[in-house]
C-alpha cells in the first residue's frame, strides 16, 4: 500500500511551465509517475510535452481536476504566490498539496495553515524534496515521484523514510538500496519552522501501513518536532524505529541553511532531540554513514 | 536580518507604540546637537547608547578601556563626551565574542523616571504554528533566566492569525501583569501595536526589554519601550524593501556577505576543516561527523541544488579567505546535480585558486562514475573518500587535528 501516494496517484504540477517546475515534471514523468495536468495561470490550453507524454495546461486547478481527476498537487510556485497556490489546491479539495517552494515567508505559512484547519487536504511541506513511493521497475521505476528527488536511488521494499533534509535523506535510502533492502514511502517533510506536516504524523502513518516494516528518522536542530514523535513512538510505536539528528556541531542562534535550522533560546538543540530518541528506543545513528545499519540492527 | 535598537524602535513608533525621544548619531557633535535640543525641550536626563547587534551592552567594556555601552549623561557636554568616547571605538559585550563590535552610531534618548520594568516579546511558537506573545514582570534581565528559575513569572499568550491581537486579551496580559486602572487600557493598545509590528514588518522575533511604566510629563504614569529589538524572517525581505534598506553590513561577517552574492549559504565556524556540501541537511550532518572523527568545522557552507562551476570556485575562495582552514572536505550527494559537473567544477577551483591543502572529496550518486574518473586524471592531488565515515577520517587524518 504505501502512503499518502501509489503509482496510480494522478498528479498535477503547479507551475509546470517554469523552467524548475518544468524539469522536475519531465523526471516524474520518465520516472513513471501519472503526471496528468500542469497548471500555470494564464498558460491554460497549452500542452507539456516530454518524450511521448502530452500533458494539458489548465488555468486553475479546480478545471485540471474536473478534466483529469488529479487528487495531488506538487507546488512548483515562486515564494511570493506560493501560500496562494498551496490553498489554491486546498479550495479545489485535493487530498495531497506537496510544496516544494523554499523561501515562503513564515506569516504566510502561518495564515496557510491556519485556514486549512478541517480541510481534508493533507500539505506536505513547503521547502521539501517531495515524496516517493517506489516502483517495481529499473531503478525504481513505475513508482510515484512529487517532487525533486533522484528516483534512481529507490528500490520497492518495506523501510519508510520521513526526514527534514533533501540530500540527507537521499544517503538515507541510498544506504538501505545499496544494502539490497527497499523503501515503502519516502517523505521530505522540509525545512521550514511551519510545515504541513510533522514526522509525527507521518511515523503515525507508517506504523498503520502493513508494508512499511521498519522506519527511518531524520531530524535536525530546532522546533520540538522529533521529541514529540519520539514520545508517542515511546508509548504507541509497533515498529523499529531508527534515527539521526543533522547539527549537533551547529552554533545556537544562526540559521543553517534551512529557516527551520535554528537553536532558539537554548531550545531545538540535538542534544536534547537525541536523548529524547534514546528515551522512546529509537536506535540512534552516531554518524550519517550509519542510519541504514543502525535500523537493519534493530530488524 | 538583525536591525539595531533605534532601527527597531523606528518601526514600532511606525505602529504605535510609545518610545522616548531620541536621534540617532554618528558624530559626537551631532550628538550633542541632539542633547542641546532635548534638554531645551524640558527632559532632564540623557543617556548614550552604542548601536551594535548585540545585547549586554550596558555592562560591555571598550577595547580602548572605557567601561559601559550605555551611558546615563546629566549635560550635554557629557553627552558629547561619552558619545565620543564609544564612537569609533570597539564594544566587547558576553553576546558579541572576545572580538566584540565597531560602534559606528549611537543612539542619544530621553532617559526616563522608570517605576517598573517588564518583559514583552512577540515571536512565532513552533509548537502551535501561531504567534505568541509573551510578557513577564522580570523586565530588564536576561529572560532565559527568567525561563530557567521563575517559569510561572512568563506569560504566554497564543494568537488566532486570521483574528490577530484582540483586545480582551490586551486586558488579560495586562491583568496578569499588574496594570490596572488607566494604564490597562494602556497597556492593551501598546502590547497590539508591539504584535501588529511583528505581522505587519515579516519579523521572526520582536523584544521589548524593558518595557516601563515611567513619569509622562504631564505626572501621568505612561507605559513607554526603553529598549527594542528585532530580528526580520528573510523569506519576507522581499516585500520590505524599506526593512531591508535598514540592513547593515558591518554587523555581518564579511566572508557570509561574500558568499551571499554568489547564492551561497556560508556560516564561519571556529575549526580548521572547511567543507562543501550540497543540502543544509547534509551540510550540518558533515560538520558533525567531521568533529565525530576528532576534526573541528571551520565553516557551514551549502551550495543548493545548482552549484556552477563559477559558484564551486567562488565557494573554494571563500573557504580560503578562513585563514584557520588547513584542509577541505567536499561532500556532495548528486541527485539531480551531475557528480562530474561537480568534479568538472572542483578541478577549476583547486586549479584557480592554487590550492595547496589538503582536499578529500566524496561523490556520490548521479553520474558518479564519471566524477571520479574526472578527479583522477586531473593530475591533482585529491584523495578520495567513500562514505561520509571514510571521508571523514581521512581529511582529518590530513589535517593532522
Amino acid at each position: 500500500m504505501a502512503i499518502l501516494v501509489t503509482p496510480q496517484t494522478k498528479v498535477l504540477i503547479q507551475g509546470i511551465t517554469g523552467s524548475f517546475g518544468a524539469r522536475h515534471a519531465q523526471l516524474s514523468l520518465s520516472y513513471g509517475t501519472q503526471v496528468v495536468a500542469g497548471v500555470t495561470p494564464g498558460k491554460g490550453g497549452q500542452t507539456f510535452r516530454h518524450e511521448t507524454h502530452e500533458v494539458p495546461i489548465f488555468d486553475t486547478i479546480a478545471e485540471a481536476v474536473k478534466a483529469t481527476g488529479a487528487t495531488a498537487s506538487a507546488v512548483f510556485v515562486p515564494p511570493p504566490f506560493a501560500a496562494d497556490a498551496i490553498l489554491e489546491g486546498v479550495g479545489a479539495g485535493l487530498e495531497l498539496v506537496v510544496a516544494i517552494t523554499e523561501g515562503i515567508p513564515v506569516v504566510d505559512m502561518v495564515r496557510a495553515r491556519h485556514a486549512m484547519q478541517g480541510s481534508k487536504t493533507r500539505l506536505i511541506g513547503p521547502n521539501c524534496p517531495g515524496v516517493v513511493t517506489p516502483g517495481e521497475g529499473p531503478d525504481s521505476r513505475g513508482g510515484c515521484r512529487i517532487g525533486i528527488s533522484p528516483g534512481y536511488i529507490h528500490r520497492k521494499g518495506n523501510i519508510g523514510v520521513v526526514s527534514r533534509s533533501g540530500t540527507l535523506t537521499y544517503e538515507a535510502v541510498w544506504q538501505l538500496t545499496c544494502r539490497g533492502v527497499g523503501q515503502s514511502t519516502c517523505v521530505g517533510i522540509g525545512g521550514d519552522p511551519v510545515n504541513g506536516t510533522s514526522h509525527l504524523d507521518v511515523i503515525k502513518m507508517f506504523m498503520a501501513d502493513p508494508e512499511t516494516h521498519g522506519i527511518i528518522m531524520i531530524g535536525e536542530i530546532g522546533g520540538s518536532a522529533e521529541e514529540e514523535a519520539a514520545a508517542w513512538i515511546k508509548e504507541h510505536g509497533t515498529k523499529p524505529v531508527a534515527g539521526f539528528i543533522a547539527g549537533a556541531t551547529a552554533p545556537p542562534g544562526r540559521r543553517m541553511g534551512h529557516a527551520g535550522a535554528i537553536i532558539s533560546g537554548g531550545k531545538g538543540t540535538a542534544e536534547a532531540k537525541i536523548t529524547a530518541f534514546r528515551e522512546a528506543g529509537i536506535g540512534i545513528a552516531t554518524t550519517p554513514s550509519d542510519m541504514a545499519d543502525t535500523l537493519l540492527k534493530m530488524m | 536580518m538583525n536591525l539595531h535598537e533605534y532601527q527597531a524602535k523606528q518601526l514600532l513608533h511606525c505602529h504605535g507604540v510609545a518610545v522616548p525621544a531620541s536621534e540617532v548619531c554618528e558624530t559626537p557633535e551631532a550628538a550633542r546637537a541632539v542633547a542641546d535640543k532635548l534638554f531645551a525641550a524640558g527632559e532632564k536626563l540623557m543617556v548614550v547608547k552604542s548601536q551594535i547587534h548585540a545585547g549586554g551592552r550596558g555592562k560591555g567594556t571598550f577595547k580602548s578601556g572605557f567601561q559601559g555601552g550605555v551611558k546615563l549623561c546629566k549635560s550635554a557636554q557629557d553627552v558629547e563626551d561619552k558619545a565620543r568616547a564609544m564612537l569609533g571605538q570597539v564594544l566587547v559585550t558576553k553576546q558579541t565574542g572576545p572580538d566584540g563590535r565597531l560602534v559606528r552610531k549611537v543612539l542619544v534618548a530621553a532617559a526616563p523616571d522608570i517605576r517598573k520594568e517588564f518583559y514583552l516579546a512577540v515571536l512565532l511558537d513552533r509548537a502551535t504554528s501561531r504567534p505568541m506573545v509573551m510578557a513577564s514582570t522580570e523586565g530588564g534581565v536576561d529572560i532565559e533566566e527568567v525561563a530557567a528559575s521563575t517559569p510561572e513569572k512568563i506569560i504566554k499568550e497564543s494568537i488566532d492569525p486570521s483574528l490577530g491581537f484582540q483586545a480582551w486579551q490586551g486586558r488579560k496580559i495586562a491583568a496578569a501583569l499588574g496594570l490596572r486602572g488607566e494604564l490597562m487600557g494602556q497597556a492593551a493598545k501598546l502590547l497590539k501595536s508591539v504584535y501588529d509590528t511583528w505581522w505587519a514588518t515579516d519579523a521572526s522575533l520582536v523584544e521589548v526589554n524593558p518595557l516601563c511604566i515611567v513619569d509622562g510629563r504631564d505626572g501621568k504614569p505612561q507605559l513607554v519601550a526603553v529598549d527594542a529589538k528585532m530580528s526580520l524572517d528573510d523569506n519576507g525581505l522581499f516585500r520590505h524593501p524599506d526593512i531591508l534598506a535598514m540592513r547593515d553590513l558591518g554587523e555581518e561577517a564579511p566572508l557570509e556577505i561574500e558568499a551571499g552574492k554568489h547564492s551561497l549559504n556560508y556560516i564561519k565556524l571556529d575549526g580548521s576543516i572547511a567543507c562543501l556540501v550540497n543540502g543544509a541537511g547534509l551540510a550540518m550532518a558533515t560538520m558533525d561527523i567531521i568533529k565525530h572523527f576528532g576534526g573541528e568545522p571551520a565553516n557551514f557552507l551549502d551550495v543548493g541544488g545548482g552549484a556552477s562551476k563559477d559558484q564551486v570556485t567562488a565557494a573554494f575562495r571563500i573557504i580560503l579567505a578562513d585563514p584557520s582552514v588547513r584542509g577541505i572536505l567536499v561532500n556532495i550527494f548528486g541527485g539531480i546535480m551531475d557528480c562530474n559537473v561537480i568534479a568538472t567544477g572542483i578541478v577549476d577551483a583547486v586549479r584557480e585558486t592554487g590550492l595547496k591543502l589538503p582536499l578529500v572529496v566524496r561523490l556520490e550518486g548521479n553520474n558518479v562514475a564519471a566524477g571520479k574518473k574526472t578527479l583522477a586524471e586531473s593530475g591533482l592531488t585529491i584523495i578520495g573518500g567513500d562514505t561520509m565515515a571514510d571521508a571523514a577520517q581521512k581529511v582529518v587524518k590530513a589535517v593532522g587535528a
